[in-house]
């Protein structure tokens, strides 16, 4: 055993010290590699990047309330004397001002995008002073919080970063009016700040919207108070709704754009892969043919066939590893924070989002990478291994 | 256009130097050459590693150029020759017969000796009815489909050769025929230089180490250290 | 063309090398060929939006909704030839991910406004004869199986029925064709009568208005003067032309074209080391038989030319088997299931395709032929 290993030893060390000679080909596989690693992960990286702003800290012990029968904010719609009704269900925290419910109203604006110019849909939400509690982390990076029952907006981060005319001091065109932008926001990352905020009851009459919200956000006790909360809503007589989860409703938010762009991604990630594993595969066999002597002249005073595979083995994998590591570090330093903007289907507004490239991601494309060096190097291995040794030492 | 000399001297070698540089040394391998060589000659060229033998064959078959001097084929200066009509000229002019063969391993023997004639304007039937003719005189009409890894040592040089003189060569320049060969295949490739010599009327100048082979040609000669001599120098 | 045996014969040489590299230059020429078809999905809906035809949408926001006594004022604008509203019905039919768009209509605006839907004379009939008839575009029909006479239930998230329920039925009384390949097939269109009388609230109310303008040149003048003509109302408009509207969709979804250049650059890039350095080994072996060539009296350039036509042949075969691989994917159909109702790959990315090959042929083989050129034949030999 300690012989077949320290023949293993030996041989892969003499093959990965006679690597530079093989610069050329060992950089194109290397470089290979590092290219599809760095796509799939950059690809990848928008849809963890839209997933992140779509979750929040406190998923589960948030709820939202929605009219039963809606999918989205959106197409819901609630009396105000339902959403009274739905703040005094069980299980919601409390605080000094009272039970921590948020009715809010959620429309659409048109606005440019700052990098091409055409419109998109840009949420704005009318919302009460419990929204900000509920909301992960919410506070004020610029300027100031508006003043209830003026014609006031604050906006999100991501927002003023991707739509035109949203910097403190310039306003939006609401109908006749102009709203003035006092103060830009943050919330963890979250969608929140994808919006622009503004109090409820001066949305309510620009939009004609009556006492009408769409949705109840609401901060449970804890996660388990959900249940009960759930229950009390949908027996409720009064009541016509459907509560969710904040991470469920979430969920289905994203599920379209993060199915989308995951199964595009992998898709090319597969396809480049392919095109690197051949790549390696094509080094491997030259890096192999070029030691066919070296090779045989071992096995001839008595190497074993198992250490020469192993040997062959390791200098791919090493390649695609160093191609990995290579590959994941160029996503992270080009793509990871980029910010940028996609649409929303379910409520086809906009959400803002930052490519996310995570240790997950990076995990995976360096796995990844060296499963293509792992398929690249075995062939050609066995081959190595298998070749008749007086042929191979004929060789010139 | 130069004229043509009606004299018999097909080769015409003079005062030729070649100088290589090896790093930051020079070596002088060739140094005031004087070679004529009359047409129809069977020329053996001996001479110890290092002798300047090979590089001899090289000028005069137009691979190389000296570092002074002339070479003339033919009446025509061929050191003056560009590098393109250089290679033109290599050609119509010259067949090459090497000593490792140096056959294209992914045609067969028939498309191998058919290569030079790519160079001409022949049609297509042309081009394979010559080459055809080439593999009978060597012998080699059976083998025709064969590639090289399918043929014995002996059977590429003969492919060799027909490879040489398919285009009709003034000049024959081997390099070491017999080198890698054994006596008898050997002996068969000496016998077919002799016959085309003799019954051809081919000009043969042969590169060799081997007294043998160098006692087929109708002249020998010796270079040690750049010079020629009719004599060996042990 | 003489020379085309002996390029190909060079290629046998190493056939696993020259068949792996072969590979990888048909991946990425499948890549190409399908991220090609992806974003003309994206493109489509833009090139075959009519030069003449404007879209007049409410100012604010795009799910406010418009009255349906601004058409007769639109119409009434210089240069407007027609005004046809439509409006977002937004149902489900069976299960969310189903998705198509249903849009109630006036039936003989509809076929006034776009021409490039074809219907047959008897089924335009029918659905003019039958309310809650539906006018289904091929590509949902076969999505689903659907015949004519089949009842289709729709399940509304936005619209309720006047007796509360959301469950609307439509029977299948027509199919429309489109004209051109681009054109759209996957729309379900009904009647506005049936929606307005059928609907809870809203009555009056219309998302949007396609307008036809007479002379093409003029469309921003137009637009500019519809958009006056509602100025300072309650309800102010926004008039773009229809290809700019579809385009500012796709532009919110993303900057698809930038992100797919990207990668193709980044695969294209990746497969040309690869490529290259076959050919510099290529030529690396075989010195000698190069040598050989020269000396039998080919030209140095005529050896460059010979390398860089392996190059090529190498690419062509590659490049044409991925392209081919790639029109055969994409004729599979939308991966997407849905999301683009037209994929096709376009005829100008095969000629795109073609040109890229002959660059990487020449890119991927340059430096190696320049080699080839530059080999002394005394040295080579001498090796």
């Amino acid at each position: 055993m300690f012989n077949w290993l320290s023949q293993v030893v030996s041989v892969t060390q003499f093959s990965i010290r006679s690597l530079p000679q093989r610069k050329g080909s060992s950089a194109a596989a290397l470089i290979g590699i590092a290219g599809v690693v760095a796509v799939m992960v950059g690809v990848l990286s928008i849809a963890q990047g839209v997933l992140k702003t779509m979750q929040s800290s406190a998923g589960d012990s948030n709820a939202i309330v929605l009219r039963s029968g809606s999918d989205t904010e959106m197409m819901s719609g609630l009396a105000g004397d339902d959403t009274r009704i739905i703040a005094e269900a069980p299980g919601i925290a409390r605080d000094a001002d009272g039970a921590i419910a948020s009715p809010e109203l959620f429309v659409v604006i048109n606005l440019p995008m700052r990098s091409t110019g055409t419109d998109a849909n840009v949420p704005l939400r009318g919302v009460q002073a419990t929204a900000m509690k509920i909301r992960d982390n919410f506070k004020m990076v610029e300027g100031r919080m508006f003043e209830w029952g003026l014609n006031e907006v604050i906006v999100g981060k991501g927002a003023r970063a991707q739509f035109a005319g949203l910097d403190v001091g310039s306003s939006i065109e609401v109908g006749q009016e102009r709203w003035p932008v006092v103060g830009v926001f943050e919330a963890n990352g979250g969608l929140a700040e994808s919006e622009i905020w503004v109090d409820a009851a001066v949305l309510q009459p620009a939009y004609r919207r009556g006492n009408s919200y769409q949705a109840v956000y609401v901060k449970l006790d804890d996660r388990a108070a959900y249940e009960g909360f759930k229950d009390t809503l949908t027996s409720d007589p009064r009541l016509n709704v459907k509560p969710m989860r904040e991470s469920e409703y979430y969920d289905s938010q994203s599920a379209t754009v993060y199915n989308l762009i995951t199964g595009l991604g992998t898709l090319i990630a597969v396809i480049m892969g392919l095109g690197a594993v051949f790549g390696a595969l094509n080094t491997m066999y030259t890096a192999v043919s070029s030691r066919n002597r070296e090779i045989a002249t071992l096995r001839a005073l008595g190497f074993r066939a198992g250490p020469v595979v192993i040997s062959v083995l390791s200098e791919s994998l090493l390649l695609a590893f160093v191609g990995g590591l290579l590959g994941a570090g160029l996503a992270w330093l080009a793509f990871d924070g980029y910010r940028a903007a996609t649409l929303n289907w379910a409520s086809f507004s906009a959400i803002t989002f930052a490519f996310d490239v995570n240790l997950r991601l990076l995990a995976e494309g360096i796995f990844f990478a060296m499963l293509i060096g792992l398929v690249g190097g075995l062939f050609p291995a066995v081959r190595a291994a298998r070749q008749p040794i007086a042929q191979a030492l004929r060789e010139l | 256009m130069t004229d043509k000399k009606v004299d018999g001297t097909l080769v015409r070698v003079s005062g030729v130097d070649k100088i290589f540089k090896r790093g930051s040394e020079e070596i002088h391998v060739l140094g005031g050459l004087d070679l004529e060589i009359p047409r129809g000659e069977f020329l053996a060229l001996m001479g110890p590693s290092g002798s300047g033998k090979s590089t001899l064959l090289n000028l005069v078959g137009g691979l190389d150029r000296p570092s002074e001097g002339a070479v003339e084929i033919d009446g025509q200066r061929i050191d003056k020759l560009s590098d393109r009509k250089l290679a033109g000229w290599r050609a119509r002019h010259v067949g090459l017969v090497f000593q490792f063969y140096n056959l294209m391993p992914v045609l067969s023997a028939q498309k191998n000796v058919e290569l030079p004639l790519l160079l001409t304007k022949l049609s297509k039937t042309e081009r394979k009815k010559r080459a055809s003719i080439a593999l009978d005189i060597v012998g080699l009409s059976h083998r025709a489909g064969h590639y090289p890894r399918q043929l014995s040592g002996g059977e590429q040089q003969r492919t060799g050769i027909a490879r040489a003189i398919v285009t009709d060569p003034t000049l024959l320049l081997c390099d070491e025929p017999t080198g890698d060969l054994d006596r008898k295949s050997g002996d068969e490739i000496l016998d077919l230089l002799q016959a085309l010599n003799r019954e051809q009327g081919k000009t043969i100048i042969m590169v060799t180490h081997d007294i043998h082979a160098a006692a087929r040609a109708s002249r020998t000669l010796y270079l040690n250290k750049g010079q020629l001599s009719t004599e060996a120098v042990d | 063309m003489k020379y085309v045996y002996l390029i190909f014969s060079n290629l046998k040489r190493k056939k696993l090398r020259t068949g792996l590299t072969l590979m990888s230059i048909m991946v990425a020429f499948l890549l190409f060929g399908y991220l090609a078809a992806i974003r003309q999905a994206f493109d489509a809906g833009v090139e075959v939006a009519g030069a003449d035809r404007l879209i007049v949408r409410h100012k604010v926001s795009i799910i406010q909704l418009l009255p349906q006594s601004y058409e007769a004022r639109i119409e009434q604008v210089d240069g407007v030839d027609n005004a046809v509203a439509s409006t977002w019905f937004g149902g489900i039919y069976q299960e969310r991910g189903n998705f198509f768009a249903q849009i109630p209509v006036v039936p003989e605006e509809l076929f006034d406004m776009f021409p490039e839907y074809i219907v047959s004379d008897e089924q335009k009939a029918a659905w003019l004869a039958t309310r809650t008839g539906a006018l289904v575009g091929r590509g949902t029909m076969e999505r689903f199986g659907w015949k004519l006479g089949d009842r289709i239930p729709i399940n509304a998230t936005i619209w309720r029925k006047k007796d509360g329920g959301t469950t609307w039925e439509f029977d299948i009384v027509a199919v429309y064709d489109g004209a051109e390949k681009g054109t759209d097939t996957s729309q379900f269109f009904f009647r506005y009568d049936y929606f307005d009388e059928s609907r809870a609230n809203g009555h009056g109310l219309v998302g949007w208005y396609t307008v036809r303008v007479s002379d093409p040149d003029r469309a921003a003048e137009v637009a500019a003067a519809i958009d006056a003509e509602f100025a300072n109302s309650p309800q102010e408009t926004k008039t773009e032309p229809e290809g700019a509207f579809i385009q500012g969709f796709a532009n919110q979804i993303g900057n698809i074209a930038f992100i797919i250049i990207s990668i193709m650059s980044a695969v294209f890039f990746t497969i040309l080391l690869v490529a290259g350095n076959t050919m510099a080994y290529t030529v690396r072996e075989r010195t000698s038989e190069l040598a050989v060539l020269k000396a039998i009296g080919f030209t140095d350039r005529g050896v460059l030319g010979l390398v860089l036509g392996e190059s090529l042949a190498l690419t062509l075969v590659g490049g044409v088997l991925g392209l081919c691989l790639a029109m055969l994917l994409v004729s599979m159909g939308d991966p997407t299931d849905g999301s683009f109702p037209v994929f096709y790959m376009p005829a100008s990315a095969v000629v795109v395709g073609c040109g890229l090959i002959v660059a990487m042929a020449f890119v991927a083989g340059i430096l190696p032929a320049l080699q080839a050129q530059r080999l002394q034949i005394a040295d080579a030999l001498r090796r």
